[in-house]
C-alpha cells in the first residue's frame, strides 16, 4: 500500500469531485463538507463509470405521499441504471447486503510533509504552501 | 391432476345469481321498489364470464336452476368434504355505474349469502361483496358485515376503473385491516375498459389469459402506491389468475425499482419482499409447467411454501371434480396449501361461526 497525491485541496471544493487515476485505476475523489472520500470509478453492478454519475441527495419518506430531502450530495447515482451508492461508505442503496463500491483511504496532508516523502505524486506538482488530497492504494 | 386431501379448505367457490329476483327479499324497501319500478328484477346483472351466461365456464352437470346449495353438497361438500369453502360472488352489482344502486345490491347479495348459503351449511364461509367504485360505501358495508364472523374476506376485482393501489381506494383497505379481513382480489373487471392493455380482444381465450396481466398490474399498483406501508397488517389474496406469471413479474418489479425508486421514496425495501409478506395466491387455475423439473423450479421461484392456497373454483370447468391440484407437488406442500396456509391467511376460519 502506498500513498498517492491526487489533487490539491483547493481543486476539490465542498460538493466537488475529481476523477483521478492511481496505479492505472480510475478513482472518484469527493469532498463532502470538507471531508474527502474516494470510490472506485466502476459500478459493482455492471462496470459503468460510477463516479461520473450525478451526485444526489438522500431521499426520506415516512410513507406514501411524504417526500423529504435528506443530506444533500451524499449519494452518487450510476449513469447507467441509476442505482445509488453512499459516497461515504460505497454501500448500494437498493441492495446494501450484497453490493458495495470499493472505497480507498483518503487523507489531507500539507505540502511540507509531502516534500519529505516517501509519497508518489504522479501527476500533481506539490508546493510546500498548499494542502493536498492523498489516496492510499 | 391430483386429488386434494379430504377436508382441504376450498378458498374459491362461486355461487351464481341468475336473477335479480333472488335478491328482492334481501333488499331494503326503498331499493326493492326502485328495482321493481324500473323492471330490473327481470335482469341478472351477472358478468359475461359468469357460469350462468358462459356455460363453457361451468361443468356440464351444474345448473343455476337447481338448488345450488344441494348441488354444491353433491359435487363438492359431501365428496371432497372441505372443512370450509369460501363463497366468492362475482356480479354486476360490484361494478355498476350507479354507486348507490351498486351499494344496495351488494348489501342484498351479502344478506342473501348469509341466509341462503351460510345459514344452510356450516362449512360455508363467504367474502363480503362491496361496490368497488365507491370506497366510502364499500367501507360502510365492510363495517356492517364484519360482525358476522362467517365473512372472512373483502372481495375486489383486479381490473376496476382505477388501479387498486390509488389513494381513493384506501377507505376499503382501512376498513378491511381494522376488521382483520384480507382483501381477496379476484380475476375480474369493470368490463368498460379492455381486459388487455393492447385493446379489446376477439375471443374468450384472450380475455381469460389477460387476467394474469391485469392481476400483475393490480399487484404492482398496491405495492408501489404504498398500500402495505400504510396498512401494515393488510393481507391480499390473488384469486383465479394463474401463478406462473408471478416470479417473472416480481423480478421485473425489483429490477426496475432499483433504478427508479426515487419516485416512491416510501418503498425502502425490495418490492418482492413486501409482496412476500402480504400476498397469497389461490392455486387454481394452476398454469403448471409441462414437466416435473420445471414445476419444482417454479415452486422454488414462488419464494415459499406458504404462498399458495387450495381452491377448486367450482363450478368452473378447470375444476375437474376435486382433482384441483397439479401432479407432482410434495406431500408436505399439499398439506400446507390445503390446510395451514388458508388457516394462516383467514384468521376468521379459526373463529367459531355464529351469524
Amino acid at each position: 500500500m502506498s500513498k498517492h497525491v491526487v489533487a490539491s485541496v483547493a481543486e476539490i471544493p465542498p460538493g466537488g469531485r475529481k476523477i483521478v487515476t492511481v496505479r492505472g485505476r480510475s478513482i472518484g475523489v469527493f469532498n463532502l463538507g470538507g471531508e474527502f472520500f474516494a470510490l472506485i470509478n466502476r459500478c459493482p453492478h455492471q462496470g459503468a463509470v460510477l463516479c461520473e454519475g450525478e451526485v444526489v441527495s438522500r431521499l426520506i419518506s415516512d410513507g406514501p405521499g411524504d417526500y423529504k430531502l435528506g443530506e444533500a450530495g451524499e449519494m452518487i447515482r450510476c449513469p447507467w441504471h441509476c442505482w445509488e451508492f453512499d459516497i461515504r461508505t460505497g454501500q448500494s442503496w437498493c441492495d446494501p447486503e450484497s453490493m458495495q463500491a470499493r472505497m480507498y483511504n483518503v487523507s489531507v496532508e500539507h505540502g511540507e510533509e509531502l516534500a519529505k516523502g516517501p509519497l508518489v505524486a504522479e501527476t500533481v506538482a506539490v508546493s510546500v504552501e498548499q494542502d493536498y488530497v492523498v489516496v492510499e492504494m | 391432476m391430483t386429488h386434494a386431501p379430504q377436508g382441504a379448505i376450498d378458498c374459491d367457490i362461486h355461487p351464481a345469481l341468475p336473477s335479480v329476483k333472488l335478491l328482492l327479499p334481501h333488499l331494503d324497501e326503498y331499493w326493492r321498489e326502485h328495482i321493481l319500478r324500473r323492471g330490473l328484477e327481470r335482469d341478472s346483472f351477472e358478468t359475461l364470464t359468469s357460469p350462468t351466461l358462459a356455460p363453457l365456464n361451468a361443468r356440464p352437470d351444474w345448473t343455476p336452476a337447481a338448488d345450488q346449495v344441494e348441488t354444491l353438497r353433491a359435487h363438492v361438500l359431501d365428496r371432497a368434504k372441505p372443512e370450509f369453502a369460501i363463497c366468492n360472488v362475482i356480479h354486476g352489482a360490484q361494478m355498476m355505474m350507479s354507486e348507490d344502486l351498486s351499494a344496495a345490491l351488494c348489501r342484498a347479495i351479502n344478506n342473501w349469502l348469509a341466509k341462503e348459503w351460510l345459514d344452510r351449511d356450516p362449512r360455508l364461509r363467504a367474502s363480503i361483496v362491496v361496490p368497488i367504485h365507491s370506497p366510502d360505501l364499500a367501507a360502510e358495508e365492510i363495517d356492517r358485515m364484519a360482525e358476522d364472523k362467517r365473512f372472512v374476506q373483502v372481495l375486489l376485482l383486479s381490473m376496476a376503473e382505477l388501479p387498486l393501489g390509488r389513494r381513493q381506494n384506501w377507505p376499503i383497505y382501512r376498513a378491511a385491516e381494522r376488521h382483520g379481513l384480507p382483501i381477496g382480489i379476484h380475476a375480474g373487471s369493470s368490463f368498460r375498459h379492455p381486459l388487455s392493455a393492447v385493446g379489446w380482444g376477439s375471443t374468450y381465450l384472450e380475455d381469460y389469459i389477460s387476467y394474469s396481466q391485469g392481476m400483475a398490474g393490480a399487484l404492482d399498483s398496491l405495492v408501489v402506491e404504498g398500500v402495505f406501508h400504510r396498512f401494515p397488517n393488510l393481507k391480499a389474496v390473488l384469486i383465479e389468475s394463474g401463478v406462473a406469471w408471478h416470479p417473472a413479474a416480481m423480478w421485473r418489479l425489483d429490477k426496475t425499482w432499483r433504478g427508479v425508486r426515487a419516485e416512491t421514496p416510501w418503498l425502502t425495501r425490495m418490492p418482492s419482499s413486501i409482496v412476500r409478506d402480504h400476498v397469497r395466491m389461490t392455486a387454481q387455475p394452476f398454469d403448471a409447467p409441462p414437466d416435473q423439473k420445471s414445476l419444482d423450479r417454479l415452486l422454488d421461484q414462488l419464494g415459499g411454501d406458504d404462498i399458495l392456497l387450495y381452491a377448486s373454483d367450482y363450478p368452473h370447468w378447470h375444476h375437474d371434480d376435486h382433482d384441483a391440484l397439479p401432479d407432482g407437488l410434495p406431500a408436505d406442500l399439499v398439506r400446507k396449501i390445503c390446510f395451514d396456509n388458508p388457516l394462516a391467511t383467514y384468521p376468521r376460519l379459526a373463529v367459531p361461526a355464529t351469524a
